[in-house]
């Protein structure tokens, strides 16, 4: 698994924004998965103050024209940090953000990143409108749950090019191009994936979990259709949204594919059953093998019954 | 990741029907005494513990999809009215389903939103006019008021979808569980769209009647309390082999049936 030129390089930025955060957080790190790419590992945690909401792995790629940035954090402190990080790398202009989907974790560092120098914000298509409904939901929760300090001046831009569900979209990074892919609904109804040609680096965002549970919020019987065609990609490996920050590609996708079929197929013989939706959760066992089982996986049943229920 | 907790905007608040007058965490709330005078006035509500059974998680999984069941214990009077109210909601009163005897049980599932932190009350009326009361209290967790998990127009695009299915073998002359299932947003009209600085206006389901040979056995009076998709498991009695008809009303006036046919077992 370790290659050569997998470096680790500890960005130290303790001063401003741990200061306010108040907490010991561990340092902000990004290290090199593949060359020119780069991850930060968000801790496989809830949000919490001391997580200041840097709980998703974020990417990003340097080509010759500038560097791309493949999600921002779940607040604006992180998103400081994760610029901080990019800097600490390579002093290439951020032209490019790309948000791969509406979840507060992934997006709320992104008004930073934009102020940084991203001109162009790639998002699904249906975007804007999720962020909409959910963004003042999301604000209030986050806002809550890490501390109005942390949470102090998190934005989310609109997206300034929108990828729609089955488009490919190919930016030119220079000396290297990246395939921007929309979803239809999957994980969220937001769904894009980015592929380094290059290096054969997917940075999947939350289609693929490892370590942390799979959150079904959009639709488990997309996501599954989704992960057949997502094994097909060209990649040798994959930046997964939650969990290491690479692993081996298709395998990676193995653990997640089992949880959802298992998923599917046991909330489906309960729905056939006639057992109820408020049984449901205890029939079907946490799952081993995973973190943060509880309370996502009775939400999970919870939204995969009502979803079944139309096929039964 | 995922939801950190659903959670109704906070300009709800604003738009309680009741002034929030301070209520309790411990299960009695205030606010219950208004619902109560407004729905029933003076008349008594006696305990209804051995009359009524009232089954809703203690912490919600997901507080914009709250199972609740309500049923009538074995040796209670026959019943022919059943009120559902969740005291902190914005419309407290979720449903009202008003049963045929002859026709219906009292045994009735649903899910529903919630708000806050809040008592849930079942009312049940016997056919003698006697009231009895029980309750529970529900914590959602983080809150409530999802958005839709679907767009508008793709959800406004299936309302009208059944799902008709009974849950256990129709017997003529004995109670099956029917669940219904209709495809509707719900919309609560509480909710800003971001992107046009609007309301999204109130859409929801207001009135379901199922029918049995043309009789009404349940008729429902629904809410913006009651979820996406609002889902009824009703306890019908089919006399023999029976159409079941199911007639949908929503606030913007449209009107959609479908029927089945119950169809006893050999
Ligand atoms: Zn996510």
């Amino acid at each position: 698994m370790r290659r050569g030129w997998r470096r680790t390089l500890l960005v130290a930025l303790l001063a401003v924004s741990r200061a306010v955060a108040g907490a010991a957080a561990a340092p902000f790190t990004v290290e090199e998965v593949a060359p020119g790419i780069w991850v930060h590992r968000g801790a496989v945690a809830d949000f919490a103050p001391d997580n200041r909401g840097d709980i998703a792995n974020l990417a990003f790629v340097v080509g010759t024209r500038g560097v791309l940035v493949v999600d921002a954090g779940g607040s604006a402190a992180v998103g400081r940090d994760w610029v901080a990080a990019v800097r600490g790398v390579t002093d290439r202009p951020i032209r490019w953000l790309v948000l791969t989907h509406v979840h507060p974790d992934h997006v709320f560092g992104a008004g930073t990143v934009v102020a940084a120098g991203a001109r162009v914000i790639v998002g699904h298509a249906r975007l804007a409108r999720a962020f909409a409904e959910r963004g003042p939901v999301y604000a209030a929760s986050m806002e809550r749950l890490l501390g109005p300090e942390v949470f102090a001046g998190s934005e989310v831009p609109a997206p300034t090019r929108t990828v729609a569900p089955g488009e490919r979209l190919r930016l030119d990074l220079g000396d290297r191009t990246v395939e921007i892919r929309g979803w239809p609904v999957a994980h969220t109804d937001t769904d894009l994936t980015v592929l380094d040609q290059a290096t054969g680096t997917l940075l999947a965002g939350d289609l693929v979990f490892l370590d942390r549970l799979p959150v079904v919020d959009g639709s488990l019987l997309g996501w599954l259709r989704v992960l057949d065609e997502l094994a097909r990609l060209p990649a040798t490996r994959v930046v997964p949204g939650h969990g290491p920050a690479v692993a081996p590609w298709p395998a990676a996708l193995a653990a997640e594919r089992r949880y959802l079929r298992d998923l599917h197929d046991a909330v489906r013989g309960l729905v056939r059953e006639g057992v109820s939706l408020a049984e449901a959760p205890a029939r079907i066992p946490p799952p081993s093998g995973w973190r943060l089982v509880d309370p996502d996986h009775g939400r999970n049943v919870t939204a995969a019954y009502a979803e079944l229920e139309w096929e039964e | 990741m995922g939801r950190p907790g659903r959670k109704w905007p906070a300009v709800l608040s604003l738009l309680l029907l009741w002034a929030a007058a301070g209520s309790s965490v411990a299960g009695e709330s205030s606010r219950w005494d208004e619902i109560r005078a407004m729905l029933f006035d003076d008349r008594p509500l006696a305990d209804g513990t051995a009359v009524l059974e009232l089954e809703a998680p203690q912490r919600a999984l997901d507080a914009a999809l709250v199972p609740v069941r309500i049923r009538a214990r074995a040796g209670a009077p026959p019943i022919r009215t059943l009120w559902l109210v969740i005291d902190e909601n914005p419309a407290p009163v979720a449903a009202v389903f008003r049963l045929d005897p002859e026709l219906a049980r009292a045994d009735i599932e649903t899910r529903v939103r919630v708000n806050s932190y809040t008592p849930v009350h079942a009312v049940a009326e016997a056919v003698d006019g006697r009231l009895f009361v029980v309750a529970r209290f529900v914590k959602a967790a983080g809150g409530c008021s999802a958005p839709g998990t679907r767009d508008r127009g793709e959800a406004l695009a299936r309302v009208g979808r059944m799902k008709i299915r009974p849950l256990e073998p129709v017997v003529a002359g004995r109670p099956v569980r029917v669940k219904i299932k209709i495809a509707h947003p719900n919309y609560t009209g509480l909710q800003i769209d971001q992107l046009t600085r609007q309301w999204i206006p109130p859409d929801y389901v207001t009135r379901v009647r199922l029918r049995l040979a043309g009789r009404t056995a349940v008729e429902v009076e629904s809410d913006i309390s009651i979820s996406e998709d609002p889902t009824f498991l009703v306890t019908l009695v089919p006399p023999g082999e029976v159409e079941l008809g199911v007639e949908v009303e929503d606030s913007s006036d449209r009107r959609f049936a479908r029927s089945v046919r119950l169809v006893p077992e050999a």
